[in-house]
């Protein structure tokens, strides 16, 4: 079969950090198998690849918003645009997971290219099941993300959001856009949930509506304007069409510019913006990780949550999964012994 | 007409056109073939036209590969026009044509046909199909969205009404809503509310005078279908016709008696036809044509019976002339047509037909408040109700709550003479071949005709058409125009395509997963919980849970089946990517490894499978991702031989009815290819 071998695996981060398309599929496989074997050899090469491209690679882009608020259908102009722009483009979108059965419907490949009209070869496409994070992440996109950031100019990851997991993608991404949509009646529940504390952008889709748009605009504006900015990036608002494609290229503007203010050091002298915002992302995920495998109860045996920040912090450019590798030993031994 | 070789009629009342849906091939076959019926006795010709016509390509377009000539004729331009119609006398005749997105321009052909011979156009008899919400919910071959669809029908009827005053532009059809699944109640509701939408859309446009609305009213007819309930059908005829006189009165204030009928045609259920012991089905047949013709008062204008064997594959002239005999002898050996109506005065029937009509009137008047057909379309409601129904009546079947003779009852057989192996050819001669060759044969001469053309002309009429797609004109004109000029099919709809864009509806997936859910009960459900055990340990042994992708390769629409199977997959604990219509192999093959699925199943109700599957397999061999395909589809035992010696793995035909069983397979599939 086309899994490939645990030896393999070395290899194959070559040829990813290669950045060949031929490649991405297999190494997303062997990333997102649970056996203990070839878990260890998945880690092993997702460290090699994220040692390469920790503070470069794709622009990564997220989309969330409540469901039904257009997101694949935007996900779809984007990706119109983009590709005429001339980019390759590594996507994931991400579908919850039955909780009965533990089955997924990932349709989002099917609205998307709906939207876009077909994919082309410039346009790899993954979905991926939630599976026991309720609402939230795979647990395998973050591996996803780096693989497809280390091979395409651009990746969007997108997901449905409900309040929670927001923080989780805004850890995964370096622009988050937020995809509100008028009418919905929510805005004093979405800042209830902080919701508007999270995104680099926020959109208005469905703007072919008219007022209602411009109107939900403004309040969000205005709900902004009462949040304190981001490492003092001021989130713009922005009204969209994903149907006709009004307000497509000032979104990709505004996501360009979000992205050449992380380039900046935040004070002279210091390391871009970027550095600091994947390093967060990365201690959040190796700590949830962590958790979400072996509990409070796991962690406690190495010391507590304290005990895997210091760990974190005293190795600021070691690649995530690495740690996450170590730290596992590090559990696994103590509770064995 | 030729002859009709009927006996002398005396007292008796005239009977409904007899017809057979039909045509494959070519042009030049489909003739032939309607010439052998007319002298059988058919009364009038019911056209079949394959899926690159219906959705708009040539014969030569990518998507088009495999499909020309298999469910119908390609007419691919006003040459095979001519020679569909070569030796039959247009204007004397009535032709329904089913054609639905690219109605306008195979009507079009239709008319510069009659003008080349010199035929008075006015005197242009018959229909075209036309309803294109019932596209949307079931038989799938839109093209455009709901809005420009509609402006097209608006289009039509607008050109009809003075142009050919004898023909009906738009056919309303429940007959695809009872395919989907749909109960009375829904057939009734759902086809009111799609007239209504044609009728107020009519009257909202500037061009259609006022005065003109009742005539429009007397000339949309309907396409109903008749199950095996039949005395419930005779009811339903009758409630249907109520129902339209009423609305024809108080909401567009016609008068005339005659315009106030409710016309309709029908074609009786395919859904129940059995592919086990599929003899019974002539006596199916049989039986749901005297529920449409069994009320004088409710009878049907024209008749077409599927033939016994069309669960087996496509049927031959022989099963056709069967179902042809079946109307003969009603209306010609009975004593049917020697009475006046039968039911009048019947309290039971009489109660039934209330019933039918209040509760009908519930539900329409249900989708009237959230908009119409078209609101109805585009927010999903119509089609979860379908699905519903639909897994309603699997559930029905699985459990055998539902008989079904010969499926889930009586199943002990004899061996069957019709289809044992040494009669008449074997058992797979008992359906028809479409020779591989006929697409090369269309493509050649699609490309001989564009040689011959003259292509400033073509140009001159399709930027005559663009400007009336974009200037709000009727499109009609102008495509009667291109098709003289020597426009073709695919050129005519990529032209609508570029101003209107396409479409995709939405899908019944959500809505098959609700019913499937509440419908489970007892074995149905312990089985259900096995395989979810039997997943989950596969998930574990492939160190992720099985994830499949469902699609649809080729141009066939009809999506019920695979979204099914979609579902009863995610119940099971698979992780689905559903990729929906209109695939090319090419597609598939890229979904399927960038997805990392470990099975790709496909559903083909076509007749392409052979074909269609074996590119998906070359495709994924290519992708460097040989992975294992099950197919389901409507496929003869020899194609499905040939198909599991060609390498895929598992074969379903409408005899598979248990999805928890095909569900269970794929798994087996999936560890067989899988154990490393």
């Amino acid at each position: 079969m086309w899994s490939p071998r645990p030896t393999l695996t070395e290899h194959l981060a070559q040829r990813i950090l290669a950045r060949e398309r031929a490649a991405v599929a297999i190494a997303l496989n062997a990333a997102d198998d649970a056996r203990p074997g070839a878990r260890r050899k998945a880690l092993q090469m997702l460290a090699q690849i994220e040692s390469q491209t920790a503070q470069g690679g794709a622009h990564r882009i997220g989309l969330t918003g409540a469901p039904g608020a257009g997101k694949s259908t935007l996900l779809g102009a984007l990706l119109r645009r983009l590709q005429e722009r001339g980019e390759t483009l590594g996507v994931i979108a991400v579908d919850p997971s039955s909780p009965h059965s533990g089955g997924a419907l990932l349709g989002d490949r099917l609205r998307a290219r709906t939207a876009l009209g077909n994919f082309g070869g410039a346009v790899f496409f993954r979905s991926l099941a939630a599976r026991d994070r309720l609402g939230g992440l795979a647990e395998s996109a973050r591996a996803a993300v780096l693989v497809l950031g280390a091979v395409f100019d651009t990746v969007l990851v997108e997901t449905v959001g409900v309040g929670q997991n927001e923080g989780e993608v805004a850890d995964l991404v370096d622009t988050l856009i937020y995809v509100a949509q008028p009418g919905a009646g929510d805005l004093l529940q979405t800042l209830k949930a902080g919701v508007l504390e999270l995104p680099d952008l926020v959109v208005v889709n469905k703007a072919d509506l008219g007022p209602a748009a411009t109107q939900h605009q403004s309040e969000l504006q205005a709900g902004l304007a009462l949040t304190e900015p981001r490492g003092g990036w001021p989130t713009p608002t922005l009204l969209v069409s994903a149907q006709n494609g009004s307000g497509i290229p000032e979104l990709l503007q505004a996501a360009d510019r979000h992205r050449a203010w992380l380039q900046e050091p935040a004070s002279p002298g210091a390391p871009p913006r970027l550095t600091a915002r994947r390093q967060t992302g990365r201690d959040r995920y190796v700590q949830s990780a962590l958790l979400h495998r072996y509990g409070h109860y796991g962690l406690e045996a190495i010391g507590g949550a304290t005990q895997v920040a210091a760990h974190l912090a005293q190795s600021p450019n070691a690649p995530g999964f690495q740690l996450l590798q170590q730290l596992s030993a590090r559990i696994e031994s103590a509770l064995t012994t | 007409m030729p002859d009709q070789k009927a006996p002398a009629p005396g007292a008796r009342e005239r009977p409904w056109v007899f017809r057979t849906y039909s045509g494959h091939s070519s042009a030049e076959a489909s003739n032939a073939l309607y010439r052998r019926n007319l002298a059988k006795g058919q009364t009038g010709l019911s056209i079949a036209f394959d899926l690159p016509t219906q959705t708009g390509y040539d014969a030569d377009h990518p998507l088009a590969r495999g499909e020309v000539g298999k469910v119908g004729v390609p007419i691919g331009h006003i040459e095979d026009m001519e020679k569909l119609f070569e030796g039959l006398p247009v204007e004397r005749m009535n032709t329904s044509m089913t054609i639905n997105a690219t109605a306008a321009w195979l009507l079009a052909l239709y008319v510069a046909l009659a003008e080349r011979r010199g035929a008075d156009i006015r005197q242009l008899q018959g229909t075209t199909q036309n309803d294109i919400v019932k596209e949307y919910l079931s038989r799938g071959t839109y093209v455009f969205p709901p809005g420009p669809s509609l402006r097209l029908t608006g289009d039509m009827i607008a050109y009809a009404v003075e142009a050919l005053p004898k023909w009906n532009p738009i056919n309303i059809c429940s007959y695809h809503l009872q395919e989907a699944g749909a109960t009375p109640v829904q057939e009734i509701a759902y086809a009111f509310a799609t007239a209504i939408a044609v009728l107020d859309a009519a009257k909202a446009r500037g061009d259609i005078p006022g005065a003109a609305i009742p005539r429009i009213f007397g000339r949309i007819s309907f396409f109903l279908n008749a199950g095996i309930r039949f005395v419930e059908e005779i009811c339903k005829v009758r409630a249907m016709a109520e129902t339209w006189e009423r609305l024809g009165r108080t909401r567009y204030g016609v008068q005339n008696e005659k315009q106030l009928r409710f016309r309709y045609g029908v074609q009786v259920n395919s859904l129940g036809l059995t592919e086990p012991q599929p003899e019974n089905n002539v006596i199916r047949i049989a039986l749901e044509a005297l529920g449409v013709t069994f009320s004088k008062r409710a009878r049907c204008r024209a008749l077409q019976l599927p033939a016994w064997n069309e669960a087996l594959g496509l049927p031959r002239p022989w099963d056709q002339q069967w179902s042809l005999r079946i109307q003969q002898i009603l209306a010609y050996e009975t004593d049917l047509l020697e009475y006046e109506d039968l039911f009048d005065g019947s309290r039971v029937v009489e109660s039934r037909v209330a019933a039918l009509i209040e509760e009908s009137d519930t539900e329409l008047q249900r989708v009237l408040e959230m908009g119409g057909a078209v609101a109805a379309v585009e927010n999903g409601y119509m089609k979860q109700r379908l699905v519903q129904s639909q897994s309603q009546r699997l559930r029905g079947i699985e459990s055998g709550a539902q008989t079904v003779v010969g499926v889930n009852a009586f199943c002990e057989t004899e061996p069957s003479p019709l289809t044992a192996a040494g009669a008449a050819g074997g058992a797979n001669a008992a359906v028809q071949r479409v020779e591989q060759s006929a697409e090369r044969a269309q493509i050649e001469r699609l490309a001989a005709f564009r040689a011959r053309r003259n292509e400033s002309e073509v140009r001159e009429a399709l930027r005559g058409l663009r400007d009336a797609l974009s200037g709000g004109g009727n499109v009609m004109q102008p495509s009667i125009r291109c098709a003289h000029a020597g426009v073709t099919t695919g050129e005519w709809a990529q032209a609508l395509r570029a101003v209107f864009g396409e479409y995709r509806a939405p899908t019944g997936v959500s809505a098959a997963a609700q019913a499937q859910r509440a419908g489970a009960k007892g074995e149905a459900l312990r089985a259900a919980g096995q395989l979810r055990e039997r997943v989950r340990a596969l998930g574990a042994q492939l160190g992720r849970p099985p994830k499949v992708l469902i699609g649809k390769p080729g141009l066939d629409g009809h999506s019920n089946g695979a979204e099914q199977i979609a579902v009863r997959a995610r119940d099971a604990g698979m992780e689905v990517v559903y990729e929906g219509i209109r695939l090319t192999p090419g597609e598939i093959a890229q979904s399927a490894r960038d997805e990392g699925v470990h099975l790709v199943g496909l559903s083909i109700l076509s007749g392409s499978h052979a074909l269609l599957a074996m590119d998906v397999m070359q495709k994924l061999r290519e992708s460097g991702a040989p992975l294992p395909v099950v197919v389901g589809g409507i496929i003869p035992d020899e194609d499905a031989d040939a198909l599991r010696s060609a390498g895929v793995a598992r074969v379903y035909t409408p005899r598979d009815f248990d999805l928890t069983r095909i569900v269970a397979e794929m798994a087996d599939v999936v560890a067989e290819a899988h154990a490393d």
